[in-house]
């Protein structure tokens, strides 16, 4: 039996009823939803001991509301790979980004950022500068845009002390998912780290001139109104955001790279303005 | 109060923190002492002030960026705006 067909059996054994459907998703991860389920099939990379860690931290009362509870607190064990069980959600829709909850996402990055890791088992790093340092080693050529790239990240400036609080770790709009109200998902990534790495992405894409200013505003004021501890008090959220969000754009800007030579094409418009950003970085 | 020139009613209104008497027959308007400065200020202020520059990192894109462009409807634009 493959793979799909064992998830779509678990799926089955949680409740979940009618055809699965499998979801497009990174290549190293499998997601099938049937009627109400969600079934994940981790990344074979993925450190299983971590995963546990992770999915029993979502699933405890400090972070409910927060983010989405399993179905299921452990993760189980299918066709070799580690697999967790979700309820089903409504994702973002994609048509017009402006209209998204950015708002409600910034709400919930703030609450996630103030739970007291006292009232949660034990946790690994949030895995967002890991994520980033992957994307770049991902980049196999060394042409003048690879090494620009590799310049902005390795030049990054060095930090003061940094907060250690719960992080997301991956935090971008596929990440938000509506049940009765909206709910943030995917523990992969969640950890103790810096939270400030949660904003950076909307940050660097900000700074590369591609989210609307209005909307970035929307999205920040949200999270300082709602109390988000990543960014320290009433001084220029710029100073905790400025060295995440250029490690954010070195890894946005990786990822396209990579993504463009696997379709054999040049980076379109958006992609090339993530390079420009780098070519900034490397000059500020 | 009574409009000094035809004795109309006069009726006071406050805008932006500056009192205004005006009358309701011959539509004339009278100032307070001071008034007319904190006018000219207010004026004045509205047309220097720039729009505040949009706060971000010294490295960020130039005022005026790519966004509101038609890289909005690029499906890498939203495919990043949702995924890893």
């Amino acid at each position: 039996m493959g793979l799909e067909a064992e998830l779509a059996g678990v799926a089955a054994a949680y409740g979940g009823a009618g055809e699965p459907v499998s979801h497009p998703t990174r290549t190293d991860v499998v997601v099938l939803r049937r009627g109400e389920v969600v079934v994940k099939a981790h990344s074979l990379r993925d450190d299983v001991e971590s995963l546990r860690l992770r999915l029993r931290a979502v699933a405890s009362a400090a972070v409910s509301g927060v983010m989405l509870a399993p179905l299921e607190p452990e993760v189980l064990a299918v066709a070799g790979r580690a697999v967790t069980v979700w309820p089903a959600g409504r994702p973002v829709a994609q048509d017009d980004p402006g209209a998204a909850p950015w708002e409600e996402g910034a709400r919930l990055l703030a609450r996630l950022h103030a739970v007291p890791l006292t009232l949660l088992p034990e946790l690994p790093a949030a895995g967002g500068p890991a994520r980033a340092a992957r994307a770049l080693d991902r980049m196999s050529g060394d042409g003048p845009v690879e090494q620009l790239i590799r310049r902005a990240f390795k030049e990054l400036p060095e930090t003061e002390p940094l907060p250690a609080l719960l992080t997301h770790g991956d935090w971008h709009l596929g990440q938000l998912v509506h049940r009765d109200r909206w709910l943030l998902i995917d523990v992969d990534d969640l950890g103790v780290g810096d939270p400030a790495w949660d904003l950076a992405r909307p940050a660097a894409w900000y700074a590369a001139g591609l989210l609307d200013p209005a909307v970035w505003e929307r999205f920040l004021g949200a999270y300082l109104a709602s109390g988000g501890p990543a960014l320290g008090s009433g001084e220029d959220p710029w100073r905790r955001l400025d060295v995440p969000a250029r490690a954010l754009t070195a890894q946005l800007a990786a990822v396209a790279v990579v993504n463009a030579e696997r379709e054999s094409r040049e980076l379109d418009e958006v992609e090339h303005s993530l390079v420009e950003s780098c070519n900034r970085i490397v000059r500020a | 109060m009574q409009c000094p020139k035809c004795r109309g009613n006069m009726r006071t209104y406050e805008r932006n923190g500056v009192h205004i008497e005006q009358c309701d027959n011959c539509r004339g308007i009278f100032l307070d002492y001071g008034e007319l400065e904190t006018l000219t200020r207010m004026e004045s202020q509205y047309h220097a002030a720039p729009p505040p520059p949009a706060p971000g990192p010294a490295w960020g894109a130039p005022h005026g960026g790519h966004y509101g462009g038609h890289h909005h409807r690029q499906r890498s634009w939203v495919g990043m705006l949702f995924s890893t």
